[in-house]
């Protein structure tokens, strides 16, 4: 099995109470799931870049994480912390210097090659030569689905990111918005059991952005998929995520892990932005990303962040 | 982006009324002034001439015309095969660009001697190979250009679906590239007829529009020689629009 004998310690309790961080060892946070292999499963990843003179930039280094299946784990951290580089490593899009990653148990290569996950970006990225429900269906038309299958996909997933009336309205039309959630419905085309999403609400206004992550919510208590979401909002990071992912710069480490517990996906609402619990676990991800581990733990209702 | 349709008075009303006054103020001032003939001739006169030769300058039209179609597409062919070459391999496009470079500096239409000798002067092959040189550099600038233009997420995307390079290049790069196809078939459209007409000059058989303005200048005739002046212009604004318009028809959505 992938749990290499590590004890379970996350996810076991989803009270209140619990400051909920495992912060002793980075590598630690291994999930108990015992009978299905992890969605994504990175183990000691290095990735530097070589410069042509130099000795080139390290951009990830020992960075070791396990993604359960159907979890939401965010990653967050100032620019260069390599967390876009990792989400790329994932989506193997790029290659590790060092290390292994594992997605559902196999290497990377092969799920991008089997197509294990669907992807977004912070830009859209639509062909603007297709209609919306021409974009949404281009994954499944490279793969040689049918015409009538294709058709019905597409319907079903316009429906679910709200953009019924606009099916054959081209992206020019559309508002940076509704293009995002043109390019979400997309990456949820083959019905993958893991998202991975590159800061895809990184654009948008922040009235557009919460309305997104309600969304976002939604469509993952629908689909029970595994996500992997790149970010550098923490409100955002907290809302969506069941663990955080806080990482540090030059080089790109793991510097700590936040469970957030929330509770389920299903039952997030607009509501649970004025949750205690929320502002509890905002300010423990913006402690330790302000490099503040000792402060971390005993944190309370200070740092109230309603951005 | 434009914010309001101009009328169809603008359109098309505004630049007849403009050619009619400018033909009218050129008649006037060819009469008023009485200026010769082997000056400039009057419009109506150039007019009748037309209307008088319609036959002959038709069949000039056709002659040239053929030769600058047969010289645009081959031109085309060429310019697009070679720029999705370069586009594909980095070697490829090192060892052509300073051809390409070349070939784009020769005055292509001073070749049309050497290629008469070539060919043989009864044949056509000379004209149509200056109009397709001349068609091959913006083609294949603008195409090699355009197929540069994917989008870093374009390609990432197309990596994460793991398609073949094939389909890549067929759902992303060529409608990227598209556009500029176009532009640069728009550019070589006048240039196709130009040069077919000029290459004429040179020698060759007779029978197309550039050796009917010549016969008909060094005759006297200067009224029928500008009226085979504006059937290679009706010639060209033939070829441009034809482009448009199937440029019009292919790209209805672009860019972005």
């Amino acid at each position: 099995m992938t749990n290499n004998g590590m004890t379970d310690n996350g996810m076991t309790d989803n009270g209140m109470t619990d400051n909920g961080i495992t912060n002793s060892s980075m590598t630690n946070s291994t999930n108990s799931s015992a009978s299905a292999a992890s969605a994504v499963e990175v183990r000691g990843v290095g990735r530097i870049f070589t410069a042509r003179k130099g000795p080139g930039v390290t951009a990830l280094e020992d960075v070791s994480l396990v993604v359960a299946p159907g979890e939401f784990v965010s990653l967050i951290g100032p620019s260069g912390c390599g967390k876009s580089t990792l989400l790329r490593l994932i989506a193997d899009l790029d290659t590790p210097t060092s290390g292994s990653i594992e997605v559902f148990g196999k290497p990377a290569k092969q799920a991008r090659i089997d197509q294990d996950y669907g992807i977004a970006f912070q830009q859209a990225g639509l062909l603007p030569w297709r209609t919306v429900a021409g974009n949404i269906e281009l994954p499944l038309e490279l793969h040689g689905i049918g015409k009538a299958a294709r058709r019905r996909r597409a319907a079903e997933l316009i429906a679910l990111v709200g953009l019924a009336d606009f099916a054959s309205h081209y992206p020019d039309q559309l508002s940076g918005g509704m293009q995002q959630r043109v390019a979400i419905a997309r990456s949820l085309a083959e019905s993958p059991s893991l998202l991975l999403m590159d800061e895809p609400f990184g654009a948008l206004d922040e009235m557009t952005r919460e309305r997104m992550q309600n969304e976002l919510v939604r469509i993952c208590a629908e689909t029970e998929a595994a996500v992997v979401f790149v970010t550098h909002s923490i409100p955002e990071a907290v809302f969506l995520s069941n663990r955080v992912v806080v990482m540090s710069p030059r080089p790109g480490r793991i510097r700590s892990i936040v469970d957030v517990t929330l509770g389920e996906m299903a039952g997030r609402g607009e509501d649970l932005r004025e949750d205690e619990g929320f502002f509890h676990a905002l300010s423990q991800v913006r402690d330790l990303l302000h490099g503040d581990e000792a402060a971390a733990a005993p944190a309370g209702a200070r740092g109230v962040e309603t951005r | 982006m434009r914010t309001s349709q101009p009328g169809l008075l603008q359109t098309v009303l505004a630049p007849i009324v403009f050619g009619v006054a400018v033909i009218a103020l050129w008649q006037g001032l060819v009469t008023a002034l009485a200026i010769k003939a082997f000056i400039l001739p009057a419009p109506f006169s150039i007019g009748a001439e037309f209307g008088a030769n319609l036959q002959n300058v038709a069949n000039g039209m056709t002659v040239t015309g053929r030769n600058a179609l047969i010289g645009l597409l081959l031109g085309a062919v060429i310019g697009i095969v070679l720029a999705v070459v370069s586009s594909l391999g980095r070697l490829f496009d090192e060892m052509a660009a300073p051809v390409v470079a070349a070939l784009s500096v020769v005055p292509i239409v001073a070749l049309a001697p050497v290629l008469y000798t070539m060919f043989g002067a009864g044949a056509e092959t000379a004209r149509q190979l200056v109009a397709a040189l001349a068609v091959f550099v913006p083609v294949y600038f603008n195409t090699l250009k355009g197929l540069r233009q994917v989008r870093p997420v374009h390609r990432d995307l197309m990596r994460a679906y793991s398609v073949s390079n094939w389909q890549a290049t067929r759902a992303v790069t060529l409608p990227t590239a598209l556009p500029f196809v176009f532009t640069g078939l728009r550019i070589a459209s006048s240039l196709a007829v130009i040069s077919a007409l000029i290459a004429e000059y040179f020698g060759g058989p007779v029978g197309g529009l550039g050796k009917s303005i010549t016969s008909a200048a060094s005759s006297s005739n200067y009224g029928l020689a500008w009226a085979y002046v504006l059937g290679s212009i009706i010639l060209g604004l033939a070829f441009y629009s034809a482009a448009l318009l199937v440029e019009k028809l292919l790209t209805r959505r672009s860019g972005g």
